[in-house]
């Protein structure tokens, strides 16, 4: 049953993608496009109703496609798209029933260990392809499948106008399956395995409109950027193996305890071998959950198909780092300086990115600046030693950010493809049913009692202020004060989309309600927007022990749970009083006084600018690190290949030659008395070396 | 004054540098160049015919004929050479003559 749910993905996947080769191959046989020539002057019928800022994005993928000589978008989908769609949704589908099966199986029974194939046997380094599927793995096995599922469901209604659907549908499965190798994994190896697998996913799901060269940057930036923390993750890998000589999970964890007080030696410097190799670890979840310092590639991902966002940069592969620290709790709770490190980025991105959502106009990038200030959240759970709570906030935290997205999704579709808020306004009499998604959605973000939000978000702020690490305090603090700030961007976004006076008359009336097969996976997720935070005993409270068993390790001074029980009662209420400000000024701003923000902003200058910047990251980084390896780039090509190889390399060496050559044919002037004179002068040096060397003996 | 040995090596010794110059420094016709070949082997047939009486050994008197044998065959071979070349070419001015050009 296990195999069945990693590997049923996989199987669309491979499916779906010889449909699309093999399509791809009868579209255009022998690579020649000129067949269709006489197809160009039919672009989509939506591109004609689209309009400015629209219509260009939508112009651009009609040429892009015709460029490459594949049909225009078909508005019914082709038989093999079809059929794309069917095979990898069912199996998906499928795949999902099987996980809640295991989910009460495992969460309720007993933890199930599956060898697929031994992989790697050299020396002292062993280890196979195996599922371990523990508690933990349960609920992300859940999480992964559900989020999937729904996804390819909706992905059929939004992509409807794509020619490229089965490389989408493609993508979309083999995510899932590296998406489940990676919580299913048995070792280190198997979870960086997942780790790229998703990784290289995500790199071609964002450019998969591969003709906008926004899309393409955001891609590479995605990837450049996760292999930063990748390259921390695989030292930290290796420092795990040179300090216990496994990387399978269970003798690594056995051996933990005993690496306490060893130090690692390095140029000198004696680091505390597991704060270490925490840190180390910590580095990739930074890159892969988009945490401060290596966030700036999650705000630009959202180029990529709504869906993809929903998916991956929202639901399931950004949390990939939350999970990994829960997986390997039995290290960090050795390693209390690591705890607390953690703790300090979570809180700092949970703040800086709710500031930066505070400003932004363009409807995806809210979300998902929300997105990272979430993972902020589960980091400061996370850091303080409640891996229970902070899984529960990812948990609950999937279902109402692929809401949030896909009814954005929604709304990008009602609206022909504009994203600036700026240019919405008074939808909700329009699209209805995406407003009200939307707003549960925004409900269960913001922590409005007694939805999922609620329980997850108010559960990490009491597990912060109980916290024992020396940041746990500041970590209060932050999340605290981005609860504010969560619900008036949050509320802004909503005020903005769906209330007041239309800012574009020609796109509201062109507004209309997406179709059942995206409404349906809307009405899904607002259901476990309300409901999924119900479960908080088995997250929170006493059920913890019983519930995750071995698959999550509290030291023995960890009493986070416990005190959590008890914290004042001011500390309880101050989410939801948070919430209410944040939905107070929200109103005040865009429904009572809309020229307030304006008029703020405006005092406000260098603040507005600041935030609406993003903290001035990409510049910062740009200045720092592009230009310098530009410029490095630069000198290695003009003056390391350029002047150095090629002026003395090979090049350099045949036009010596020449040169020289060159010189040696001014010698024969085919004149006689040249040549006579040369043997002369030729002639007298020898008499003259006779005479005075006195010969050659 | 009696001729001694010096005078005609000092003899000999102008006619081959004449004939070396003549070589070189000319910028006319070829069959001046042979006609500088002749000096140059004529110069050196003096210092052998001089040698050979002061030393009082005939072999230098033996090599001087052979040297003019060997003389007359050039200049003989030399000049069909040249006639050739001139109903080939048109020219034999010294100028003219470089087809070895690299």
């Amino acid at each position: 049953m296990y195999q069945a749910i990693v590997f049923l993905p996989l199987l669309g996947a491979i499916l779906a993608a010889l449909i699309s080769f093999f399509t791809a191959r009868a579209r255009h046989p022998g690579g020649s496009p000129s067949a269709h020539a006489d197809t160009h002057a039919h672009p989509p019928p939506a591109a004609h109703a689209a309009e400015a800022h629209g219509a260009e994005a939508h112009d651009a993928e009609a040429h892009g496609a015709d460029a490459l000589g594949a049909t225009p978008a078909p508005q019914r989908a082709g038989l093999d798209t079809q059929f794309a769609q069917l095979i990898t949704t069912g199996l998906l589908f499928f795949s999902m029933i099987l996980s809640w099966i295991a989910f009460v199986q495992v969460g309720f029974g007993r933890d199930e260990h599956v060898q697929l194939a031994t992989w790697v046997v050299s020396g002292d380094l062993k280890f196979a392809w195996a599922l371990r599927v523990d508690t933990l793995t349960a609920v992300m096995l859940v999480v992964v499948t559900t989020i999937s599922a729904i996804v390819h469901l909706y992905s059929i209604g939004y992509m409807a106008e794509d020619p490229h659907q089965p490389r989408f549908f493609s993508y979309l499965s083999l995510f899932t399956f590296a998406m489940l190798m990676l919580v299913t994994a048995d070792n280190l190896l198997q979870l960086f395995f997942g780790w790229e697998g998703v990784g290289l996913m995500s790199y071609l799901l964002i450019g998969f409109w591969f003709h906008k060269p926004e899309a393409n940057a955001a891609a590479i930036k995605a990837f450049i950027v996760n292999r930063v923390g990748d390259f921390g993750f695989s030292l930290g890998i290796f420092a795990v193996f040179m300090m216990t000589g496994a990387v399978d999970f269970d003798t690594v964890f056995a051996q933990a305890p005993g690496l306490t007080g060893k130090t690692i030696d390095m140029l000198g410097w004696h680091a505390d071998a597991l704060t270490m190799i925490c840190l180390l670890l910590f580095m990739g979840a930074m890159g892969k959950s988009a945490q401060f310092l290596l966030h700036t590639w999650l705000p630009d991902a959202m180029e990529g198909p709504t869906p993809v966002s929903a998916l991956i940069h929202a639901a399931t592969m950004v949390t990939a780092g939350v999970f990994m620290v829960a997986r390997l709790s039995p290290l960090f709770e050795l390693a209390p300086s690591a705890q607390t490190f953690v703790t300090t980025i979570g809180a700092t991105t949970a703040l800086f990115a709710a500031s930066v959502g505070l400003v932004q106009n363009d409807i995806k990038r809210i979300v998902a600046y929300s997105t990272c200030s979430q993972l902020g959240y589960m980091f400061v759970a996370m850091g303080v030693g409640a891996y229970s709570v902070g899984m529960f906030h990812l948990f609950t935290h999937a279902f109402f950010k692929a809401l949030l997205f896909l009814g954005s999704g929604s709304v990008i579709t009602a609206m022909h493809h504009e994203q600036d808020i700026r240019m919405m306004g008074g939808l909700k009499d329009r699209i209805p049913l995406t407003y009200w998604a939307m707003v549960i959605g925004t409900l269960a973000l913001t922590g409005f009692p007694l939805t999922a939000g609620y329980y997850s978000k108010d559960a990490i702020i009491e597990a912060a202020y109980v916290g024992a690490n020396p940041m746990a305090i500041y970590g209060f603090l932050c999340t605290v004060a981005a609860a504010a700030l969560t619900a008036f961007y949050s509320w802004r976004l909503i005020f903005k989309t769906f209330h007041g006076a239309p800012h574009d008359q020609h796109h509201y009336e062109a507004a209309h309600e997406s179709p059942a097969v995206m409404l349906l996976p809307l009405a899904a997720l607002a259901a476990g927007s309300l409901v999924a935070g119900y479960p908080k005993e088995l997250f929170t409270g006493r059920g913890v022990g019983e519930f995750f068993r071995q698959s999550l390790k509290f030291a023995e001074g960890n009493h986070v749970l416990e005190n959590m029980e008890q914290v004042p009662h001011f500390v309880s209420f101050l989410p939801t009083i948070m919430m209410v400000i944040g939905f107070a000024v929200a109103w005040q701003f865009y429904i009572r006084d809309p020229k307030l923000p304006v008029e703020l902003a405006r005092q406000q200058e260098p603040l507005y600018r600041f935030l609406l910047n993003k903290w001035y990251f990409d510049e910062i980084y740009d200045f720092l690190f592009v230009r310098p390896a530009f410029r490095l780039g630069r000198l290695l090509w003009k003056g390391g290949d350029g002047w150095l190889i090629d002026g003395f390399g090979p090049d350099g060496v045949s036009a010596r030659v020449l040169d020289v050559t060159r010189n040696v044919i001014r010698l024969q002037t085919g004149y006689l008395y040249h040549y006579a004179f040369a043997m002369l002068i030729g002639v007298a040096a020898l008499i003259t070396y006779f005479m005075f060397a006195g010969g050659m003996h | 004054m009696t001729i001694g040995l010096g005078h005609y090596l000092t003899v000999a010794a102008i006619l081959f540098t004449l004939g070396v110059f003549g070589i070189f420094l000319n910028r006319k016709n070829v069959i001046i160049i042979m006609m500088s070949i002749e000096l140059i082997l004529l110069a050196v047939n003096l210092n052998l015919v001089a040698f050979s009486a002061f030393l009082g050994d005939l072999v230098g008197q033996v090599f001087a004929l052979v040297v003019l044998t060997v003389a007359a065959a050039e200049a003989a071979i030399g000049l069909a050479i040249l006639v050739v070349y001139f109903r080939n070419r048109g020219s034999i001015a010294v100028e003219d003559i470089h087809l070895m050009k690299g």
